[in-house]
């Protein structure tokens, strides 16, 4: 089957650091891939180094046969537009109407003066417009951004990655700044996404069972490295421990890790 | 029981000792805080003794007295009377009887004066048209955050502190010198200078922005140019705008001067002026340009503030 995204020992330094230390995966299309680990262990580095906004040190990655890491200019912005990222910060732009924000999508068919004019298409437009639809925005499409709430501004970060057409969708840490509610509408989104489209999928995550939920594999990684490749199932309390660095903790909780709202039921919440 | 019974009570013995070391420490940063004072303080005064000596600013002169007689004295009380007597000059005389036909001879050339006000302003207009163009399209590469690589961040940033650095009248002498007396030569004189400095400006507010949107651009795809026009030029729009409202102010006293050398507006005058010692003219020029840029200023403060009102409510 074509369309695997396939990483061979892919390494990234920062200065003395290293982000990523020889990670290999193989991602089969239409996955929905949730990569675990605590602050610090590579996670967001991985996410940016398949999108090429980090370049790696060394190593490899392929998609569908072509060697993504020796893309330049214009075949790097059409990769880019073909593994849409959604942000934890949304980076969105504020000042803009949603609408544009969406439009931002289509930048990488874009020619010189037509992008320096905003101009887009009646078809982009309508198909903007439909992708906002999906996520129930389209009442906000002449709103500000900046105006919007953070799960909002997260949908129309779905719905801007929706129009380039795709055919991965990374997240970053999609839900880390967004209340229970709004993190299930985004991480149902992302589902619906991956269902619908058979969109590959890969996400950051950093509560467990958020990626127990939604993940059909689950990757962890610890200190850069990729430590544990498999389903929700295999994720064992040890593996979890070890994952976690947790080995001097007695007793752990993986509801403590949690943002849904149906967790821990110890949080007092006022009415 | 006191508070510090209670605490004291408390605490146990480790506790004195860590209050007497952080009130040795407090002391001894007091000290080195107060002799910092000191020698800067210091440092400053030998400078400004040093630095206004240089000025001739102690100078001592041989006066003449109203008696005839010669004495020594120090050149700021010297001095002084002779600005009332300048300016007692440029004044004309007024008296209330004749007083139409008195502002009619003060402002005698002014049919003249209005016309070279109107270019006056012209060039400014002009001037800060081409500095805001220049001025903008160089602020995105000149930015330390946004600049595509190292040589070209080098390349604009000198460029614009060479537009400058040289000040607008060494500019204007350059340009009458090519293209001869004009306001041409002012319009790129000013404009230059302006470029360099909005430049400089723009920069420092495109330095300050938030750099996600323009990530968020990047990983869908776009260009450098996409990342500036959809990322950072919605972020520092206002700003621009209340930048290039001061610079039009200043641009206009700019160009009241520039004619001096040759570069049109108002500023020709007052060289015609001085050559012919026709003094009371520098007095009507220097109100027509002060009245003319109190206007101004008060016009572009007003529209700043509604700019800046409008960003602070949506």
């Amino acid at each position: 089957m074509t369309g695997n995204l396939t990483l061979t020992d892919v390494t990234r330094h920062f200065g003395d650091t290293t982000a990523v230390d020889r990670a290999s995966l193989s991602i089969a299309p239409g996955q929905f891939v949730g990569v675990i680990g605590r602050s610090g262990a590579g996670k967001s580095t991985l996410l940016r180094l398949v999108n090429r906004l980090v370049d790696p040190s060394s190593g490899s990655i392929s998609f569908d046969g072509v060697e993504v890491t020796a893309l330049r200019g214009r075949a790097l912005r059409a990769w880019r537009r073909d593994c849409a990222m959604i942000f934890q910060q949304f980076n969105l732009v504020d000042r803009l109407d949603v609408l544009t924000n969406v439009l931002v999508g289509r930048l990488s068919e874009h020619g010189f003066l037509g992008s320096m004019a905003m101009r887009f298409s009646d078809e982009e437009r309508a198909m903007a417009i439909r992708a906002l639809d999906r996520l129930d925005l389209v009442p906000q499409a002449l709103q500000r951004a900046g105006t919007l709430s953070g799960g909002q501004q997260q949908r129309v970060a779905i719905a801007r990655a929706l129009v380039q057409n795709p055919k991965i969708m990374l997240a970053d840490e999609p839900i880390a700044s967004l209340d229970p509610a709004n993190a299930t509408r985004v991480m149902d989104g992302l589902r619906h996404i991956n269902r619908e489209d058979g969109l590959t999928v890969l996400v950051n995550l950093h509560t467990l069972d958020t990626a127990r939920a939604y993940c059909d594999r689950i990757v962890a990684m610890r200190a850069g490295r990729v430590m544990f490749d498999g389903t929700a199932a295999q994720l064992t309390d040890d593996v979890v421990r070890d994952i976690y660095g947790l080995e001097g903790l007695a007793e752990f909780d993986e509801a403590v890790t949690s943002t849904a709202a149906r967790a821990t039921g110890r949080v007092a919440i006022p009415a | 029981m006191t508070a510090t019974d209670h605490f004291a009570g408390d605490a146990a013995a480790g506790s004195g000792d860590r209050i007497d070391r952080f009130e040795a420490d407090f002391a001894d940063r007091r000290r080195r805080a107060r002799l910092g004072w000191l020698i800067g303080s210091a440092v400053f005064l030998v400078i400004f003794a040093l630095t206004s000596w240089i000025g001739d600013f102690f100078k001592i002169t041989q006066v003449t007295m109203p008696d005839g007689g010669r004495e020594w004295r120090w050149i700021i009380p010297a001095g002084l009377p002779r600005l009332g007597e300048y300016i007692e000059q440029t004044l004309p005389a007024l008296s209330w009887d004749t007083l139409g036909a008195d502002l009619g001879n003060w402002f005698w050339r002014w049919r003249i004066w209005l016309e070279l006000l109107f270019e006056t302003i012209l060039i400014a207009y002009c001037a800060t048209v081409l500095g805001v163009i220049g001025g903008f399209l160089l602020s995105f590469p000149a930015a330390r955050n946004l600049a595509p690589n190292e040589w070209i961040r080098w390349i604009t940033r000198r460029y614009l502190e060479i537009a400058r650095t040289v000040p607008e009248l060494v500019w204007a002498l350059i340009f009458v010198f090519c293209f001869s007396v004009g306001p041409l030569a002012g319009v790129l004189a000013i404009g230059m200078h302006a470029t360099g400095a909005l430049g400089k400006l723009y920069s420092e507010v495109n330095e300050n922005i938030d750099m996600r949107p323009l990530e968020g651009v990047k990983a869908a795809g776009g260009t450098w140019f996409d990342q500036i026009r959809y990322g950072a030029v919605p972020q520092v729009l206002p700003n621009i705008i209340s930048y290039t409202l001061l610079r039009f102010e200043i641009n206009v006293r700019a160009s009241s001067i520039i004619g001096y050398v040759g570069a049109g507006g108002l500023g020709q005058e007052f060289r015609t002026a001085m050559s012919f010692q026709e003094y009371t003219d520098l007095s009507a020029l220097f109100i027509i340009i002060f009245v003319t840029v109190m206007v101004i200023d008060y016009g572009s403060e007003k529209l700043r503030h509604r700019v800046i009102g409008m960003e602070t409510r949506t």
